[in-house]
Parts: C-alpha cells; sequence; structure tokens
C-alpha cells in the first residue's frame, strides 16, 4: 500500500500542479504524468521520448552527454575527444565519477579533457584538417593508448565534417581504432539517443575486432550498462565471480578497447542500465545468437532475485554456488536493515533520474521500509515505463521529463522525505529543507551496487534523512 | 568445502560483524577497494584488458615528466588537453543571474544549459535556474525562431521574471539565428509585451571563453537597460564585478564601500543570488541589481570594474556611451586594495575609515608575522586572465616567487600586462607567463622545473598528487572543497584569507613531509 492518498488524490495533484502552464503547454504535459492504477494495465506508461517544451527547465541533457558522458567516456585506454569548442568537453570532464585502474595520462584517459577546442575559422573552413592533426599529436603523445573516439559537438554536424573519413584514415596510420560518435548536441530529445548512437559506433568500429587469447569458458559473461560510478562495477564483478562467473568485459565503467571487441565471445551478457545499452545487446543477440538478461543490483531483495535468475541460466554448479554467496552475504544485509530499518521505515521518497534508477532503486528503499510515492525518468522511452509499472506501488505518481516546476510541486504537495535526483536539483530541496541525495553520482559516496553497496546506500539516505541539521531552519525567532 | 565457505564468508562479510551485534562497519569506496579480494579482482581483470606489460608503463610514465616529452608537449597546436577555460554562454548566464528577478535563458540545443546549471551548482553548492530554447534537429534546418517564442512564453508563465536575458550556443550562432528580429517579430505579434526587457547577446562557444561571455552579456544588458544620459547628476558610482566567483568578493566590496558611506549600484550582483539562506522555502531569484538601480548606471558618477579582462567592451560602453569615467582597478592584495580604496576615494570625494586601514594594518601584521614560510617559495599558477594578475601581485608582495604562470584564455595584452607586473618586483624575475596553454602543459613545465605550491582550481589536484606539490585553491572552478567562494579574495580581508590559505598550506607541507627531529610543534 502507498502513502495513504489515493489514486484519485493523486490524479488531483497532479491537474492542480499543471494549471500553471500555458494551454499548448499544459495538454502536452498532461500526457508525461501518470498515477500508478493496477486496475489499469499499462498505466504507467506516459508519453515518452519526445522533444522538452522550450522554456521550461527541463533536467535532460543532450546526446553527446549520452555518448562522452555516458557510454564511451568511461572507456579507459582511450582518448576521448571532444570535437568541437571547448565548453561540453570541460562541463562532462570528470563528472561523472567512472571509477577505473590505471595510470592518468599514461595508459588510462578517464578523467583527462582533450578538446579539438574550434575556433571560428574552423567553423568557417572545416575541423577536419584539424582533428587529423590533433589524432596524429595525441597519439605520439600519448602512445599506450588503444585508441581514439571523435565525440561530435553541435558544429560539428551543422557544417557538415567528414569525421567518418578522418577516422578511416587516422585509424590506418596510428594502427589503432579511431571511432566516430555523431553525437551532436541537438540530435534527439535527450541523452538518450546519444546512448544509441554510442552503442551503434561500438557496434559498426569496434564490435568483434578482437579476441581474447584463450578457449573461453562456459561460464563467460560480459557486464552491459555499469559505469563504475563510485566503484559501482566492482562491486558487481566481485558478486559474478563468487558466483563462478568469468566476467569478460565490463560495459564500460573500469573497460577497454579489448573488452569492448571481445565481448561477442561472452556466453550471456547481463544488462544492468538496460536504457543505455539495450541496443548493443539486441545487436549481439542478432549477430552472435548471445541471449541477455537484465536484472538489478540495488538493496538484498533484488540482488538475490537477480542472481538466481542470472544462475538459472547456468548449471547446477553455478546455482548452487550463488546459494552459497547468497547465504554468505545475508548476516551483512541483516545486520545492515537492523541498524537502518528503524530510522528510515515510512520515509516517503521521490525520484527523478536517468538510465534505471528510478524503478531499480525502489526496492533498496523497501529493504529498508521506505516508499517511493514517485518516480519518474530524465529520457526514458516506452519499455522503461513498461518495466516501472512492475516495480511500484498503487497510487506512485510517474512523470516523464518533468520540469523543475513539476518536481518542486510534487516536492511540497506529497510530504517527501527524502528526494533522490541530480545536482541541478539538489540545493532547491536544501532551501526547502528537504533531505536529498544525488542519484546520478550517489552524492560522491558509493558504490551502491551489490551486496557491498547496500550498506554505503543505507547509511547514505539515513545520514540523508537524520541530519540533525534540517531541523536548524525553522527559526526560534518571531517573523 | 569447508574451506571454500569460510573464504566466502570472509570475503562477503569483509570484516562485518555477523547481525544481532548492533553495528555494521561500513566501508565506502574510500576503503572498500584497498581490500584483499578487489585487489585480486583488479589484478585478474588485467587478462580482458590488454593490459600494457608494467615495465614499458614505467618507462612511458618517466618518459612523460621528461624534458623530452616537455618539449613534444609545447609544440602542439590548436587543441588542448585539460584547458582552463570554458564556453561564452556560462559567463553570460552568470552576468544575467546578478540581476534581479531575471532569468536567462540560453537559445540552442538544451543539452548546453544542462551543463551550465551542473557547473554552477557544483561550485557554488546553490541551484542556478536557467532555461534553455530546446533545439533539436528542426531547428537546424529552419531556425530556432519557433522554439525561442515558445520559451519565451512559457519560461513567463512558469517562471514570472522580470526580465530574461537572452544569450546564444554554437548551435544558434552556427546557423546564424539573428536574435534581434526574433525578438522585434515577437513584440511585433505580441506575444511578449513591449515593456518586458529582453536584452540578448551573441556568445558563441567558438570565440574566447566565459570571461568573454560574461562581457557581452554584461554589456548587453546595460545597452539594453541603462539608456538614461547623464543629465541628472548622481553621487553613485557602478561597480561591475567581472567574472567573479566568489560570493565572498561581492559582499566584501559593498561591506567597504558602506563603511566608506559611499552610494553604489553593484552590476550583476551574485552575491545574494548564489548565497541564499535555507529558511524552508526556494525562491528562485533570490537576490541580484534592482532593476531600477540597473536602469539608473548610466547616471552614476563613475565605474569601476574590478577586472579587466572579462569587463572590455562593457567598460568601452561606460566611457563612451555613458560618458562616465570608466576605471579598471582589482583590489586583490595589499597594494591593489589600496589603489581601489585610493579610486573610490578620488571618484567620490569619500575617505578612508579608520577601520578600514585598520584592517590594512592588520593583514601587514599578518604578512610579516609569516613571510618567513613565504618567501622565496616557487610557485606555479593557472586561471583566469584577472584572478592571475591579482594573485601574482599578491605574490610579489610576500616574496614568494612565480615561476610558471599559465592562462589558457589569455591574450597578448594580458601577457604584457602581466610581464610588466613581473617586472616590476625582484621576485618576478624567474616568471614565465604562457598564454593559450593548458595544464597538460603545466604537467611538464613542474616536472621539468619543479616548484613549492600550485595555485588554482580544483582540476589542478591532478598535478598536485601527481607531482607531489601541494595545491591552494584559488579561482574558477573550486568543486572539491566547501565554502571556499564564501571568504573573499579582495580587500584586506582577502588578502589575509589568501596569506592564510598560503601559509598554511606551505606549513602542512613542512609538517607532512618533516623528519622527526624537525617535526616541530611551533613555528
Amino acid at each position: 500500500m502507498s502513502s495513504g492518498t489515493t489514486i484519485e488524490e493523486k490524479r488531483k495533484i497532479v491537474d492542480e500542479v499543471l494549471t500553471v502552464y500555458p494551454k499548448k503547454t499544459r495538454e502536452e504535459r498532461a500526457k508525461h504524468i501518470g498515477v500508478s492504477d493496477p486496475e489499469d494495465a499499462g498505466s504507467c506508461a506516459v508519453a515518452n521520448n519526445v522533444k522538452s517544451r522550450p522554456g521550461v527547465m527541463t533536467i535532460r541533457g543532450c546526446a553527446y552527454a549520452g555518448s562522452k558522458g555516458v557510454v564511451w567516456g568511461p572507456v579507459k585506454d582511450v582518448i576521448h575527444i571532444s570535437h568541437g569548442p571547448v565548453g561540453c568537453g570541460q562541463y562532462s570532464w570528470w563528472s561523472r565519477r567512472n571509477y577505473y585502474n590505471g595510470i592518468l595520462g599514461v595508459t588510462s584517459f578517464v578523467s583527462m579533457q582533450f578538446t579539438s577546442d574550434f575556433q571560428e575559422r574552423d567553423v568557417v573552413f572545416g575541423g577536419d584538417k584539424k582533428l587529423t592533426k590533433m589524432i596524429q599529436d595525441l597519439d605520439r603523445l600519448f602512445p599506450l593508448n588503444k585508441g581514439i573516439t571523435i565525440q561530435s559537438e553541435c558544429p560539428i554536424g551543422l557544417i557538415g565534417d567528414d569525421i567518418e573519413a578522418v577516422a578511416r584514415e587516422t585509424s590506418a596510420q596510428i594502427g589503432k581504432p579511431v571511432v566516430p560518435v555523431r553525437c551532436e548536441g541537438f540530435r534527439g530529445v535527450s541523452q538518450s539517443l546519444g546512448h544509441h548512437i554510442a552503442n551503434d559506433s561500438i557496434r559498426d568500429w569496434v564490435l568483434g575486432s578482437r579476441d581474447i587469447p584463450d578457449e573461453g569458458t562456459p561460464y563467460d559473461v560480459a557486464v552491459i550498462g555499469d559505469y563504475n560510478i563510485g566503484g559501482d562495477a566492482w562491486s558487481t564483478l566481485k558478486i559474478f565471480r563468487e558466483m563462478g562467473l568469468r566476467v569478460v568485459a565490463l560495459w564500460s565503467g573500469d573497460g577497454t578497447m579489448q573488452e569492448l571487441a571481445h565481448t561477442p565471445r561472452a556466453k550471456l551478457n547481463l544488462i544492468h542500465c538496460y536504457r543505455s545499452m539495450n541496443y548493443i545487446c539486441r545487436h549481439m543477440e542478432e549477430k552472435y545468437g548471445i541471449p541477455w538478461v537484465e536484472y538489478n543490483f540495488f538493496g538484498p531483495t533484488k540482488i538475490k532475485e537477480s542472481m538466481r535468475k542470472i544462475a538459472s541460466y547456468f548449471d547446477d554448479k553455478i546455482q548452487e554456488q550463488t546459494e552459497k554467496v547468497i547465504e554468505a552475504y545475508e548476516p551483512m544485509m541483516q545486520a545492515t536493515i537492523e541498524k537502518y530499518r528503524p530510522r528510515l521505515e515510512g520515509k516517503k521518497v521521490m525520484l527523478l533520474v536517468g538510465g534505471l534508477r528510478p524503478r531499480h532503486t525502489i526496492g533498496a528503499y523497501e529493504d529498508l521500509g521506505m516508499e517511493v510515492v514517485a518516480t519518474g525518468y530524465e529520457f526514458a522511452h516506452e519499455d522503461d515505463y513498461e518495466r516501472t509499472a512492475r516495480e511500484v506501488q498503487e497510487a506512485t505518481i510517474i512523470y516523464d521529463d518533468p520540469t523543475a516546476y513539476e518536481l518542486e510541486q510534487f516536492a511540497s504537495r506529497l510530504d517527501i522525505d527524502l528526494v533522490g535526483s541530480g545536482i541541478k536539483e539538489k540545493y532547491v530541496y536544501h532551501k526547502m529543507g528537504l533531505p536529498f541525495r544525488q542519484m546520478h553520482s550517489w552524492d560522491y559516496s558509493g558504490p551502491y551496487h551489490g551486496f557491498d553497496g547496500f550498506p554505503v546506500f543505507a547509511r547514505d539516505m539515513d545520514m540523508a534523512i537524520n541530519n540533525p541539521s534540517w531541523d536548524l531552519i525553522q527559526t526560534p525567532f518571531e517573523s | 568445502m569447508h574451506e571454500d565457505k569460510a573464504a566466502q564468508e570472509r570475503s562477503a562479510a569483509g570484516g562485518v560483524p555477523p547481525a544481532g551485534t548492533g553495528t555494521v562497519a561500513v566501508r565506502d569506496h574510500n576503503t572498500l577497494f584497498s581490500c584483499e579480494d578487489y585487489r585480486q579482482l583488479f589484478e585478474d581483470k588485467k587478462y580482458f584488458e590488454d593490459a600494457t606489460p608494467e615495465e614499458r608503463v614505467k618507462e612511458v610514465l618517466e618518459w612523460t615528466k621528461s624534458w623530452e616529452y616537455r618539449e613534444l608537449n609545447l609544440e602542439r597546436k590548436d587543441f588542448l588537453i585539460n584547458p582552463a577555460k570554458a564556453c561564452q554562454p556560462l559567463g553570460g548566464i552568470l552576468a544575467a543571474f546578478g540581476f534581479r528577478n531575471t532569468l536567462p535563458l540560453v537559445h540552442g540545443s538544451q543539452g548546453c544549459v544542462a551543463y551550465f546549471r551542473s557547473h554552477f551548482s557544483r561550485h557554488y553548492k546553490e541551484p542556478f535556474p536557467a532555461v534553455s530554447s530546446s533545439m533539436t534537429e528542426d531547428a537546424a534546418v529552419f531556425g530556432g525562431m519557433k522554439n525561442l517564442r515558445e520559451a519565451l512564453q512559457n519560461a513567463l508563465a512558469l517562471y514570472r521574471p522580470d526580465m530574461i536575458a537572452i544569450c546564444t550556443t554554437c548551435m544558434a550562432e552556427v546557423i546564424g539565428d539573428d536574435l534581434g528580429s526574433f525578438i522585434q517579430d515577437f513584440r511585433e505579434e505580441g506575444v511578449i509585451s513591449e515593456d518586458l526587457p529582453l536584452p540578448w547577446a551573441n556568445t558563441p562557444s567558438f570565440v574566447g571563453s566565459h570571461i568573454i561571455g560574461y562581457d557581452n552579456m554584461m554589456r548587453a544588458i546595460l545597452a539594453d537597460q541603462a539608456k538614461g544620459k547623464r543629465d541628472e547628476t548622481s553621487e553613485r558610482i557602478n561597480i561591475i564585478p567581472g567574472f567573479d566567483t566568489y560570493t565572498g568578493n561581492l559582499r566584501e566590496i559593498k561591506r567597504l564601500l558602506d563603511l566608506m558611506e559611499v552610494p553604489y549600484t553593484l552590476l550583476g550582483d551574485t552575491s545574494d543570488a548564489l548565497d541564499s539562506p535555507a529558511l524552508g522555502e526556494y525562491h528562485m531569484y533570490p537576490g541580484g541589481t534592482p532593476l531600477p538601480e540597473l536602469r539608473n548606471a548610466a547616471r552614476a558618477r563613475a565605474t569601476i570594474a574590478l577586472q579587466r579582462y572579462s569587463t572590455r567592451r562593457t567598460m568601452q560602453l561606460v566611457s563612451s556611451r555613458w560618458k562616465q569615467e570608466a576605471v579598471v582597478s582589482s583590489p586583490i592584495g595589499v597594494r591593489g586594495t589600496d589603489a581601489f580604496l585610493q579610486t573610490v576615494s578620488r571618484l567620490t570625494g569619500k575617505r578612508v575609515p579608520k577601520q578600514i586601514q585598520e584592517e590594512r594594518g592588520r593583514v601587514v601584521d599578518a604578512m610579516l608575522d609569516s613571510h618567513a614560510y613565504t618567501h622565496g617559495r616557487r610557485v606555479a599558477l593557472i586561471g583566469d586572465p584577472d584572478m592571475l594578475l591579482g594573485v601574482t601581485a599578491f605574490l610579489l608582495e610576500v616574496g614568494a616567487e612565480p615561476v610558471h604562470i599559465v592562462c589558457t584564455n589569455g591574450d597578448n595584452d594580458f601577457k604584457e600586462e602581466m610581464e610588466s607586473l613581473l617586472a616590476g618586483s625582484p621576485y618576478g624575475q624567474s616568471a614565465k607567463v604562457w598564454v593559450g596553454y593548458d595544464m597538460w602543459h603545466l604537467r611538464s613545465l613542474v616536472f621539468t622545473e619543479p616548484v613549492d605550491l600550485l595555485i588554482g582550481n580544483s582540476y589542478l589536484k591532478l598535478i598536485s598528487r601527481e607531482a607531489d606539490i601541494p595545491l591552494v585553491r584559488v579561482g574558477f572552478p573550486i568543486f572539491d572543497r566547501h565554502h571556499l567562494h564564501r571568504n573573499p579574495i579582495v580587500g584586506y580581508r582577502g588578502a589575509l584569507n589568501l596569506l592564510q590559505m598560503i601559509v598554511n598550506t606551505v606549513l602542512e607541507e613542512l609538517d607532512r613531509k618533516a623528519p622527526a627531529h624537525s617535526f616541530d610543534v611551533i613555528r
């Protein structure tokens, strides 16, 4: 049961919030906000993946952010060129906390910003020559790089540069993959198209181009869609190893060019961030016959469910081993819940994030006795909302690409105890006196994935909600 | 079997006591991944990574610190690695948000605004409202007029600003959208009322940097809104801060002017806008220069800009169109503050009160007390031109020696001004000014010609750690330390803050490296 408010009451709140808009925008926005209703199958499927209304302070980013910031950026031994003016690269520099092992500037380049620094003359005369020279120079300065990607910013597509030709030419010269990525920010309606474009560029320019030098095992799997924020992919990798699986590739946090290239050797693809990487899983299924399975590593309930689901693709040996791993972690999970649940029981959570988190984290909150009463996505598609419907309680408000205004309204009308969203939203709620956690970057904490991540998640939610400083907002003075 | 299980339990529990004991040792990324099981996992992963053999890695790492590498590195032109600059609209929206009830609107692809807002929120730890016209492929083909029209309509209905300040992105610039004619059309269509202020600026990201964007937007707002002639005498002076990301600086300037009893208008006052109290309610426009004050700015007695390179076009407008005395005076360091206060005195006839003179005495006293730890310290700096000039001047006042001064977004005028500043001090003789260079260049410079101290933004921590040189965080952005922007670096108080940060960093480093016999408790 949800927070005691009925579906009708929630719908009324939604209607009230929307009244502020001009007519056209109101009608448009109304399609994007729903209230979950078990009587009405698929009622979570609000309108999605369409253009944001101009001027409304959307929380979305762009295709470049989806490719460079999310999918390609974490591939650690590859130099990612932000091709165009200086800004996009600068703002996405080292900002998603994609952890990796390696020596910066020698074997790994994730937390560096390489920009072709377009000037007016480049816009007028084109940037292909400059890009060619840049790639040659970078390969000399960083001889241990395993490849280069060209992440296009807006002007590249507009002036019609032939970055594909540059990629082919320079790749032959340096003897390494050079991958052109047409992720200009004006393409599509959000980050989402950038994910797809990045997946396609890996498909077309990388996948299957190299192999690991062994025969493989029946237990070879690839982890797809974990960006290793605060070490998420590592706490995930640890569990798969303990289950007896051999992870041959991480996509893309702490990942390498070789891992991307030899992924078709996996027997099963395990996908966490479905939104950003389902494309490549579908491709590998079609082309190489590799099945894929979605999993959710937030909170013990979902972790255990996911581990068993994954194990079911393998033999008894793996299934037995999986049970042992679950059993081994049980005391730690119990201790975490015993400690934190009493402090968090009944707290109401409102989420707005990207990718998988608006639905995947619900189970983790529920493990701690908390309720997610409103949730939604920056850039989801129909299939994300179908999946969300299975996770939410009755009368949960579901919003797609909500504006900053809508969120603030919901936060105050729904008696929320914790908001989980991004940096742009965070301080608004601090002013309002509402506890907040960044659920893109884990507020510089983490990992949140896996058994080792859950205590961190629980501690962080507790510290956010129960810090005594919130009580000081109320002044003792007369106004 | 039993051994396996025990090993798994150890691995799983990782030192965490079982349920019922009442404690959970939460290990986050800071400690978790140093555990043996993770170390092993990382080691094994290399098999799939095509990892370069360690010997070769070491060889290349050492090479990147060599003179040979430095020469190769300094040769590169036309592209940047770890630059210390951002793009124009970022500066544009900072200028805009310094005016009361003003909504910054960026005309272009919507990802830009998401980035600008994140960037400022990470620095200030504050909300930064700004909207986008959300241009997509269709706008690339047909132009962005439709987007801008709807953006204005929605933004007005939703956020009820008194002014919308519009700047462009590279997309709008490349397709050649003409904002002037768009806005004229909207007014004629009646979409936008005649009296809604809509100053706009061209801020292409492929020209200049964020400091030029600040200048372009500030100029646009002043040109559009402060049209009055100097027909009525005003006792006021205008202050234009420039691209200054210290709310503490603006508060300090206001405090000094209040102490001097000078009537002033701070044009683009972000001190309250980006440092608002937590009172249980969110206000989208918590501060900024009141618009009536803005409109009277042309009538002021004079205008002082606190930065030169982020206000050049603006100050041209002040002197040519407003016919005011337009002075640039950076109040960083003791002499910089002296000059600023003297300028204010000269322009207003007000005296510098005893209280301020005592503050000056206190910072000089502190500098004398600390000089043994600043004298002769070799320093490398990177940042915006005006910050570099001010901080370098301060370093010269305390006998520190700037060695590498790197400015990605400087120009020849800046280089000349900096060189003449350095030439005026015996402590400036070993410095070299690197205009157009970046942090990867700086890395080569400090590995080949080491320094004692680094000064710059948070991204310098890469070099600080690798080259083992302590870092004093000054400039923008500062993402990884809290509240620094609340402490001024201007005025005498600002000089005291700079001194404290520098000298205590030097002392911290002395302690960190001291052998047991030199680990002194009194310094």
